[in-house]
C-alpha cells in the first residue's frame, strides 16, 4: 500500500506530539507515526513535576502532560498510526517504507518529514553485564510506571543524572530500597534538588565510584563497587560488595538517527549532545531540505525543550508547505526564546556547547 | 559542597536562611534552591507576590520574607520539592514545618513520626499536625509537623513507621 502526506512526524513522544500539534492546526494532510501501542513516549512515564515555566507546563506531571498534548492535537486532521514502525527510506522515490501493526508493509510518500525518534540508552562495560537483573533505568521505569510490575526490592542504581535521581525515586515510592547511586563522576550530574530529594530519603550518593563487576549465577545477587580516582581510574583493590537484586544502568542516552543516516543527513558526532546528530538550521531542518529533526534524537536533553523543539519543526515545515505565520498561537511563536531562556545558565552549558558544533 | 554531597552545608544553608527576628515573628517559607536551573513557578504560586521576580528563568528564587506569611501555597508548586515553611516559635518549647511529602502511608494527624535531617539519618520525634494538598496537584502532601525546637535547622523529612 503506498499513501500520501504533506507532513510526517515519526515519533509521538513530547516532540513528535507538539509538531503533530503544530500542523494539525494547519489543514494539511498530517500523519503521525508511532512504534508504541500509545501516544506519549516517555512522558507516560515520568510521575514527577516538570520544570521550566508555566508555558512549558511547569509543576505539571510527566504523564499528565502527555493526555494534555494528545487532547490538544486537531485528531481530525490528523491520521495516527500507532504500533508503526518507520523502518526505512527509499531516495530515489522519496518513501518512507513502516511496518504497520505487525501485519503489512506501507510505503508513506511525504512533502515535509520531522524525526522525532527519541533515544535510547546507553550500557556500561563491566564483569558479567548480562546476568539478569541489570536494567536500564528506562527499562525500570517502564515497568513500573507503565506496567505496574516493580523488577526488584534492593537496588543499586549507577548514574547520578536526573534520570538516575528520579527512578531512585520512583522506585522508593514503589516501595524498593535504594542501597545506593553511584557516579564515577566528582559532581552530581542531575539537579540539586533532585538530588536533595533521594539523600533526605537516607539513600547515599557514592561520587567517584563505579561498578567493577556484577555477582551472581542466574540473576544478579550482589555487584563490586570500585573507586575512581581523578584521572577516571578503577581502583579495584579497594572494591567493596553490596547484595541487590536489580542493578540499574542511568548512564547516558544516545540520540535514536538511523532514519537521518539512511536519508543522508550530514551528520556529526557531539559528545555533549550523546552522539551522531544531524547538522540543521535554528529551523531544525538537517542539510536534506524538507527534512527535520526534533527531540532526543536532535541531541539528548530534556522534554521540555523537546517539546520547544517540536513546536519549532512543526511551524518550519508548515512554511515549507506554504503556511502563513498567523496561523500559529502567539505563545508557539515564541518558542524559540523559550528554548533559549530552558537553555541559559550553567546547567546548559553544555547542551548550549553542543548545538553550536551542529547549527549550520 | 552540594554538588559533592547532595545536600546544603551550613554556610549554603545560611544564603536562602531568614534571620532569627523574622524567624521568631511567624511562619515563613524557606527554598532550599541554590543551583541555577531552568524553573520558576513558584513565583507563580505565591499569592502575595513573595517570590521573584525573576528577570531569567535560570535565576535563583529570591523570597521577600517580609511579604512571606508562610501559607505554604509555594510547597505543592515547586517541583523540586525544595521549599519548607518554618514556624519558629509555635509552641513552649516546639517549632512547627510544613514539608512536601509524597510517599506511603501519609501519616494521619497526631501520629508520631521520625525526623530525618538533609542526609536521610534519623534525629528525633515529631508529631503530625495537618495533612494538606493542593487543589491542582493533590498527589505532593503538605505535612505540618511539630518538632522539638533545636531541630527547626535540620529536621527536613519524616518516616512513617508502617506498625505505629
Amino acid at each position: 500500500m503506498r499513501i500520501s502526506f504533506d507532513a510526517v512526524i515519526i515519533g509521538a513522544g513530547p516532540s513528535g506530539l507538539c509538531a503533530a500539534k503544530v500542523l494539525s492546526n494547519t489543514g494539511k494532510k498530517v500523519l503521525l507515526l508511532e512504534r508504541d501501542p500509545f501516544l506519549g513516549g516517555q512522558l507516560l512515564k515520568q510521575t514527577h513535576m516538570f520544570f521550566g515555566s508555566k508555558q512549558q507546563y511547569a509543576g505539571i506531571r510527566g504523564y499528565e502532560i502527555a493526555n494534555i498534548l494528545i487532547k490538544d492535537i486537531k485528531h481530525e486532521n490528523i491520521t495516527i498510526l500507532t504500533d508503526t514502525i518507520a523502518t526505512g527510506y527509499y531516495p530515489e522515490e522519496r518513501v518512507l517504507l513502516a511496518f504497520k501493526q505487525e501485519k503489512e508493509l506501507i510505503q508513506i510518500e511525504f512533502k515535509q518529514l520531522i524525526v522525532a525518534t527519541g533515544a535510547s540508552e546507553k550500557s556500561l562495560l563491566f564483569e558479567n553485564n548480562d546476568l539478569p537483573g541489570i536494567f536500564g533505568a528506562g527499562a525500570v521505569q517502564t515497568l513500573m510506571n507503565m506496567y505496574g510490575v516493580l523488577p526488584g526490592m534492593d537496588i543499586v542504581m549507577v548514574g547520578s543524572g536526573n534520570i538516575g535521581l528520579i527512578v531512585s525515586y520512583q522506585l522508593i515510592q514503589a516501595g524498593a530500597k535504594v542501597n545506593c547511586i553511584i557516579d564515577a563522576a566528582k559532581n552530581i550530574g542531575g539537579y540539586f534538588v533532585h538530588a536533595a530529594k533521594i539523600r533526605r530519603l537516607g539513600v547515599p550518593i557514592l561520587m567517584q565510584h563505579t561498578i567493577h563487576k556484577a555477582i551472581g549465577r542466574s540473576t544478579i545477587e550482589a555487584v563490586e563497587i570500585a573507586p575512581v580516582d581523578d584521572q577516571w581510574n578503577k581502583i579495584p583493590e579497594k572494591s567493596f560488595r553490596r547484595d541487590c537484586d536489580v542493578l540499574c544502568l542511568a548512564v547516558g542516552l544516545g540520540p535514536m538517527t538511523e532514519i537521518l543516516w539512511q536519508m543522508g543527513c550530514q551528520m556529526s558526532y557531539v559528545p555533549e549532545l550523546g552522539g551522531s546528530v544531524p547538522i540543521r538550521k535554528t529551523s531544525l531542518e538537517t542539510t536534506v531540505p524538507g527534512v527535520f529533526v526534533a527531540g532526543d534524537a536532535a541531541g539528548v536533553e530534556e522534554a521540555s525543550s523537546a517539546m520547544l523543539e517540536g513546536m519549532i519543526a512543526g511551524m518550519y515545515a508548515a512554511k515549507n508547505l506554504g503556511i502563513a505565520e498567523d496561523v500559529f498561537q502567539k505563545e508557539w511563536l515564541n518558542s524559540e526564546s523559550y528554548l533559549k531562556e530552558l537553555r541559559h545558565g550553567p546547567v546548559g552549558e553544555k547542551i548550549r556547547k553542543g548545538i553550536e558544533k551542529v547549527e549550520a | 559542597m552540594f554538588q559533592r554531597c547532595g545536600y546544603l552545608s551550613d554556610e549554603e544553608l545560611s544564603s536562602v536562611f531568614p534571620d532569627m527576628d523574622r524567624l521568631q515573628s511567624g511562619p515563613v517559607a524557606i527554598i532550599e534552591c541554590i543551583q541555577e536551573i531552568p524553573c520558576n513557578p513558584c513565583q507563580d504560586a505565591c499569592p502575595r507576590d513573595a517570590i521573584g521576580p525573576f528577570i531569567r528563568m535560570t535565576d535563583n528564587p529570591v523570597i521577600n520574607f517580609e511579604k512571606c506569611n508562610g501559607c505554604g501555597l509555594c510547597i505543592g508548586s515547586c517541583p523540586g520539592l525544595a521549599i519548607f515553611v518554618l514556624h519558629l516559635c509555635y509552641g513552649q518549647d516546639t517549632s512547627m514545618i510544613k514539608i512536601p511529602y509524597e510517599m506511603l502511608p501519609v501519616p494521619c494527624p497526631e501520629q508520631s513520626v521520625s525526623l530525618l535531617d538533609r542526609s536521610g539519618q534519623v534525629i528525633g520525634r515529631g508529631i503530625v499536625k495537618k495533612i494538606q494538598s493542593l487543589k491542582h496537584n493533590p498527589k505532593t502532601h503538605i505535612i505540618w509537623i511539630e518538632i522539638p525546637r533545636e531541630l527547626y535547622k535540620k529536621a527536613r523529612n519524616i518516616k512513617v513507621d508502617n506498625n505505629e
